[in-house]
């Protein structure tokens, strides 16, 4: 504890020493070399995008994982791959995001359940509910243990699953993502109860991307980034700003396949935006105060506005998980929205079906191909007919030779390999799987397209096409709507870049003038203008 | 194109065909186990079936209902839906059409009668089938709690309405029926004398051709595919998945409601209590071997056909339970090699692609 003019901590006797973990499920490296020094005692924030590796790392020390590679170091122990029974010997207690709790249950039980009281064979409730109470004054989580857990509200849930994991003598807890479903003053209640849990003695490890919580409530810092630990620090020592770009990644450019694009573009697009000036006329996409719901009424898009004219990509950057997927649905229409109105050239399709909103001239590519986008036992030249059925089809009966036609025409048009249209679409790599989406939602006439997610999971040459042909339609005077993962091909692509946090518009800006730093800040929350 | 049809085929084919080889040899052990000869009983078994007209003729009749339950029930899983309520859909399905027949005046000529009778039969079937496809878009109750249990409702409304109101004294079936009867196989071969073979066989392959078209050529069928392949991708491709749910499950009903017309119209001219005795069931078994397709429940239906007739005539070598066993053996074993096979097929493929 010396290195106090240092800003990155040197941890002393560290009760948790995880080195050099891998983890890969299949192609994908969820863990590179990841490493993560906790001391006995302190409140350890584990900050970084979703996707970084996180709840892998976590999953790793709670023996619910086995790494590939690497070592786990419990209290100088070496426990590479132990078994969660062995984990919560230890005494580490995992709270994760979604509560594990018997609903049916009352408080009482659902705590020392696996661990019940027993006298003369029989449960002892009553020996429950006071051992349960005495817990629960010792650590000040109040919980009312005669309660059925489905009456309680969620953070009422999240304290009787804090004090399951501390009823089984939990000395180290991890809790995952704890504030994603609190409302503020619950949030701050959560902070007391954590700090007087590392008061006595505690551990506590806090995964995270909220930078405001982080600030407020760790004593040090892990951060992450595509699997890789990027920086240790000293919260005392280091400001949001700096957490912020080892998240989001100064080189982050430089990794991604279409860094060099960016590079290009970054300069180009002042001139593209100038060649696409907003006209005077009705917008082509239209989307006022829009409120859609999420489980539990959480207003997963809080009241967003904005209009896309012809000629025109929006782009939507954003962690994962706020409300992007929602936003794009709900206009798509596979999900309700509360209130608020989506039009089309000046056409109001709120009420719209998904078949009447595709008539209206919206293609959509969705953000998963395998789950929305393609039948994928269904033949190539079956998939390019979905949504288009009606078209195709004469008194209610396929028009076989129109949809043969139709496949040899896109298979040609989008190079679709192999080119055999009676393959079915499982048998394709995902590229060529995205190839088929892009093809049937842009093949034909469209006014707004909302592409989400245009290039998940598919390779360089492939990425080039798909971006090559969302230009091809800005070009042609459609609106398109892009959300992406990938800050850069946000960038790369759009006229104006708007950041979503929370359900709302964090920001909305000229692409040109938009760089990853700034971007990222309202990413994560730690920057915010008006709400557009 | 060619070598894909051929891989089609072959996935079509092998599946069940290793899955009769492993019930013929499970169906060796037994007969064994009872100290016969398994060639002369497998002799018998099909020299009382194909062997002789009257046999084949209760094949074909046999055939006929469960080519119905096993449309109606493949035509639900197409669409993700398990009908397990067939049973009472054939059951009603019978009914209806035994009300009409015996309501109509034998003054009304047949193709009129014959027509009216078959719409009652699908209309009875539809009703019980569009109860649990409205109730699973409405309120998400699922189809097989309720099909199971429409089944015990319907199969005891209709036995109290036959016992109270409807029987001819002493029986349990309602009076001979005035119209709409089918004329059995033997007025016109009279090879098939004394089989209850009818022209219902020509109603289920003319089913089975337009389940078929509908499926496989139409707008819905593509429709009604996609919702049981992926719900999501159908419903982003603007299709309305609670619709097609009930719609498919009231078509179901209605294909295993017309099956009633087989005993009822064709066979024995009235309705009997029970009559449909397991044949619902049964269509589960038949619709799963016959791979969902209409082709495929065509030949399943005629094969448990010769299973359930052979094993009258296998009757006095072992008991005609192992005929039972054997549908039993032959289920699970399609239930276990149809994944099976298919893997090895596409491993034995993989190195000649390569």
């Amino acid at each position: 504890m010396t290195a106090a003019a240092d800003n990155t901590a040197k941890p002393a006797h560290p009760i948790i020493h995880m080195k050099g973990i891998d983890k890969f499920f299949g192609p994908v490296r969820a863990n590179r070399g990841a490493s993560l020094e906790v001391l006995s005692g302190e409140i350890h924030a584990l900050v970084g995008e979703n996707g970084a590796g996180k709840s892998t790392l976590m999953r790793i020390l709670g023996g619910l994982m086995k790494p590939d590679a690497g070592t786990v170091e419990v209290n100088g122990r070496d426990v590479t791959g132990w078994s969660t029974n062995d984990a919560i010997d230890a005494g580490i207690g995992m709270v994760h995001q979604h509560f594990m709790l018997v609903p049916t249950l009352t408080v009482a039980e659902n705590i020392v359940l696996g661990k019940e009281p027993v006298k003369s064979g029989m449960f002892d409730y009553a020996r429950a509910v006071s051992e349960v109470m005495a817990l629960s004054k010792e650590t000040g989580l109040t919980v009312p243990a005669d309660r059925k857990v489905s009456e309680l509200s969620v953070g009422e849930a999240q304290r009787v699953e804090i004090l399951k994991t501390l009823f089984r003598g939990a000395k180290i807890l991890v809790l995952d993502e704890p504030t994603a479903v609190l409302s503020p003053p619950e949030v701050k209640e959560l902070w007391t109860v954590l700090r007087r849990l590392r008061d006595a003695g505690g551990t506590i490890i806090l995964i995270t991307h909220r930078l405001d919580e982080v600030m407020d409530l760790s004593d040090t810092i892990t951060v992450m980034r595509a699997g890789e630990t990027i920086e240790r620090l000293r919260t005392s020592a280091t400001t949001p700003a700096e957490i912020a770009r080892a998240m989001v990644g100064r080189d982050v450019t430089l990794m991604s396949p279409q860094g060099e694009a960016l590079g290009m573009l970054g300069h180009s697009a002042p001139d593209a935006s100038a060649g696409h000036a907003p006209n005077d006329f009705s917008a082509a996409l239209e989307v006022t105060d829009l409120v859609v719901t999420g489980s539990r009424n959480t207003r997963v898009v809080d009241g967003i506005t904005f209009a896309i004219q012809p000629g025109e990509i929006l782009g939507i950057a954003g962690v994962e998980g706020n409300g992007q997927t929602e936003l794009i649905e709900a206009i798509a229409g596979l999900r309700k929205s509360v209130s608020g109105n989506i039009r089309i050239a000046g056409y109001d399709i709120t009420d719209k079906d998904v078949a009447e909103r595709r008539a209206a001239g919206l293609a959509h590519i969705p953000e998963d191909r395998h789950r929305r986008g393609l039948i994928l036992d269904y033949s190539i030249a079956d998939n390019l007919l979905l949504g288009l059925q009606n078209d195709y089809s004469r008194r209610g009966v396929l028009d076989s030779e129109r949809i043969a036609e139709n496949a040899e025409k896109q298979i040609e048009s989008f190079d679709i390999r192999p080119p055999s249209a009676a393959l079915p679409a499982r048998a394709l790599s995902g590229g060529n799987q995205q190839k088929v989406v892009i093809a049937r939602e842009m093949g034909h006439g469209f006014t707004v397209l909302l592409a989400s997610q245009p290039t998940r999971g598919v390779d360089v040459g492939a990425i080039e096409f798909i971006h090559e042909r969302l230009r091809a339609a800005r070009a042609a005077d459609a609106a398109v709507l892009l959300v992406s993962a990938e800050l850069s091909e946000v960038l790369a692509l759009a006229d104006r870049v708007a950041v979503m946090y929370r359900g709302r518009f964090a920001v909305v800006m000229p692409a040109a003038e938009a760089t990853e730093e700034a971007l990222g800040e309202y990413m994560i929350g730690t920057r915010t203008d008006t709400a557009a | 194109m060619t070598s894909r049809f051929r891989e089609q085929l072959e996935e079509a084919l092998f599946p069940p065909l290793v899955a009769l080889l492993v019930a013929l040899i499970c169906g060796d052990l037994l007969i064994m186990s009872y100290g016969q000869s398994p060639s002369m009983v497998y002799r018998l078994l099909l020299e009382g079936t194909w062997g002789n007209a009257y046999g084949f003729g209760q094949v074909i009749y046999k055939a006929t209902t469960l080519a119905f339950t096993g449309l109606a029930v493949s035509v639900g899983i197409r669409a993700g839906l398990f009908n397990v309520g067939a049973e009472s859909q054939l059951a009603a399905g019978g009914f209806l059409a035994g009300l009409m027949g015996l309501a109509l005046s034998p003054a009304v000529p047949g193709a009129v009668a014959l027509a009216l009778c078959m719409i009652a039969a699908a209309l009875g079937g539809g009703v019980v089938g569009a109860v649990p496809g409205y109730l699973r878009v409405r309120f998400g109750a699922h189809e097989v709690i309720v099909t199971i249990m429409l089944n015990f409702i319907v199969l005891a409304l209709l036995n109290w309405f036959i016992a109270n109101h409807l029987h001819v004294p002493e029986t349990l079936h309602t009076p001979e029926i005035h119209a709409g009867a089918i004329p059995r196989l033997d007025r016109f071969i009279p090879a098939f004398h004394g089989s209850a073979a009818n022209f219902t066989i020509l109603a289920a392959l003319l089913t089975a051709a337009a389940a078929w078209f509908w499926l496989f050529r139409t707008r819905r069928g593509y429709e009604l595919r996609a919702v049981g392949l992926q719900p999501d991708a159908a419903e982003y491709g603007g299709v309305t998945v609670g619709g097609v749910w009930f719609r498919t499950l009231t078509v179901s009903g209605a294909i295993a409601g017309l099956g009633g017309i087989n005993y009822v119209l064709g066979y024995k001219h009235y309705y009997e209590d029970g009559f449909a005795g397991g044949s619902g069931f049964l269509g589960i078994a038949v619709a799963l071997v016959g791979r969902n397709h209409p082709v495929g429940v065509i030949l399943a239906a005629f094969f448990f056909a010769t299973l359930s007739q052979g094993g009258l005539a296998i009757h006095a070598f072992v008991p005609k339970q192992m005929v039972e066993v054997l549908q039993g053996v032959v289920i699970l074993a399609v239930a276990m090699s149809v994944p099976e096979v298919r893997r090895a097929l596409q491993q034995a493929r993989k190195p000649a692609r390569a």
